[in-house]
């Protein structure tokens, strides 16, 4: 699988060096500005703000407009997106070192036959008029790191290879959270309904 | 395959990552096991709760792009120009082109037994993305679709809204497939395009659905009340399948 360069600091070409001006912003415009919407989008969701998103999305575009020459030609939109990630984590280091909202646990049990058919009903709770509001509420309350992992799945339609080059984990790692991550919403989604 | 092994490899199940003995099995578990199957239940209902209600597709603002040519245009002193939107799109279409000829190349030598008629679908829907001739009368409206289509073909067909599905009527369109005029009804699923090709079948019989895959494009199809039903489209196959459903049960 190829590995991800964020920045153009490797540059052992297994294509040719694009030197001219012109070829690189129509190989740009090829790549990565069909995924403008998509990383717009992925920075909202991550910045939770359009203004801090449109910020982001233009650092990483720029990003990946000056390392287009090291880009390997797999997804161009699971590249973009993984400059996305990068650039908000920069920034988030920058401005928001402390906001860690929710903890995290990497290793909460997550057996699969823990995953038991809910005491209530997720379709009838799916179904109510509230079921929006519901729906965010339990995404919102996911840890980050579960957060991106089904926003990438279920909202950018990314397999898991594509997944584990956006938020740099293995494989493994991605099915583990996604399991997890689909195991606390359905509690979130319950635990909302009662409240 | 058991209860245990079945929930374990559920959600590789679930978002098609599942290879194919693999998911076999686990298809004939489900058949046979309630729990099992309401465990699944579950995990879909979840899935097409979040994929419905979540606040996640804004696409980005108009300037952004502006501001981003302006800014690597502005770092990097060109002599080129930023193409133009139009120009972009070509670009878009020139890159689905190519696509799209490695794909029907792709459906062409495939193993599967080939299916004239698919390939026809392919190709229609092929084409009209990279013509751009998706619609010749856009409107979401199925007052309006309905109308503009039975004027123009010898047979009427059933236009429903499906937005309430998250499955948005976009528009129609004529096309001409199995040597005939066809109806192409073109509805949307989030930033996708769904085409349904519909024409009258004179033989008797309805057939159930069936489905066809190629590199990421899903075709499903069935025939119901002699009439023949197409669906094409790059969403994935448990959307498609939930599409043609509030399809056949909104006609």
């Amino acid at each position: 699988m190829a590995k991800i360069h964020v920045l153009a600091t490797t540059r052992k070409e297994t294509r040719p060096l694009v030197t001219d001006e012109r070829s690189r912003a129509q190989r740009f415009e090829r790549i990565f500005v069909p995924h403008l919407d998509a990383a717009y989008d992925f920075a909202r969701w991550l910045s939770r703000d359009e203004r801090t998103a449109e910020d982001i999305c233009q650092e990483a575009c720029l990003r990946a407009f000056k390392s287009l020459d090291s880009f390997q030609g797999e997804s161009g939109r699971a590249w973009l997106l993984a400059i996305v990630r990068n650039t908000y984590y920069t920034w988030f280091t920058k401005n928001k070192a402390d906001a860690a909202a929710v903890p995290f646990d990497e290793d909460g049990t997550i057996a699969g036959a823990e995953l038991e058919a809910p005491v209530e009903s997720i379709e009838r709770i799916l179904q109510q008029r509230d079921a929006r509001r519901r729906v965010n509420a339990a995404l919102e309350r996911l840890p980050q790191e579960f957060r991106e992992v089904i926003v990438l799945r279920e909202l950018e339609d990314l397999s898991y290879k594509e997944i584990a080059e956006v938020a740099h984990v293995p494989i493994g790692t991605v099915m583990s959270r996604l399991a997890r991550a689909r195991k606390l919403l359905l509690q979130h989604l319950q635990n909302t309904e009662e409240s | 395959m058991d209860c245990t092994e079945t929930q374990r490899r559920l959600h590789a199940y679930l978002d098609q990552e599942a290879d194919r003995p693999t998911a076999t099995a686990i298809g004939q578990h489900l058949d046979s096991c309630a729990r099992c199957q309401a465990v699944f239940a579950t995990q879909s209902a979840l899935r097409n709760g979040i994929r419905r209600h979540a606040d996640y597709h804004h696409g980005a603002p108009r300037e952004l792009a502006e501001r981003i040519r302006a800014r690597v245009g502005g770092e990097h002193k060109p002599r080129w120009q930023w193409p133009s939107l139009g120009q972009w799109l070509s670009i878009g279409a020139a890159a689905a082109a190519a696509a799209v000829i490695s794909w029907t190349a792709a459906i062409q030598y495939a193993d599967a037994p080939s299916n004239p008629v698919a390939e026809q679908v392919l190709a229609a829907h092929a084409r009209s993305i990279v013509t751009g001739q998706q619609m010749q009368v856009a409107s979401s409206d199925q007052h309006t679709v309905k109308p503009w289509l039975s004027s123009k073909l010898d047979f009427s067909l059933p236009v429903p809204d499906l937005a309430g599905a998250g499955f948005p009527l976009a528009g129609g369109r004529l096309d001409y497939l199995d040597n005939r005029a066809v109806a192409a009804l073109v509805y949307r699923s989030r930033q996708h395009v769904i085409d349904l090709f519909v024409w009258p079948d004179a033989k008797a019989g309805d057939e159930a659905p069936r489905t066809l895959s190629k590199q990421g494009y899903h075709v499903l199809w069935w025939k119901q009340d002699g009439m023949n039903y197409w669906a094409i489209s790059d969403v994935n196959a448990a959307d498609l399948k939930a599409f043609s459903e509030a399809y056949a049960s909104a006609k």
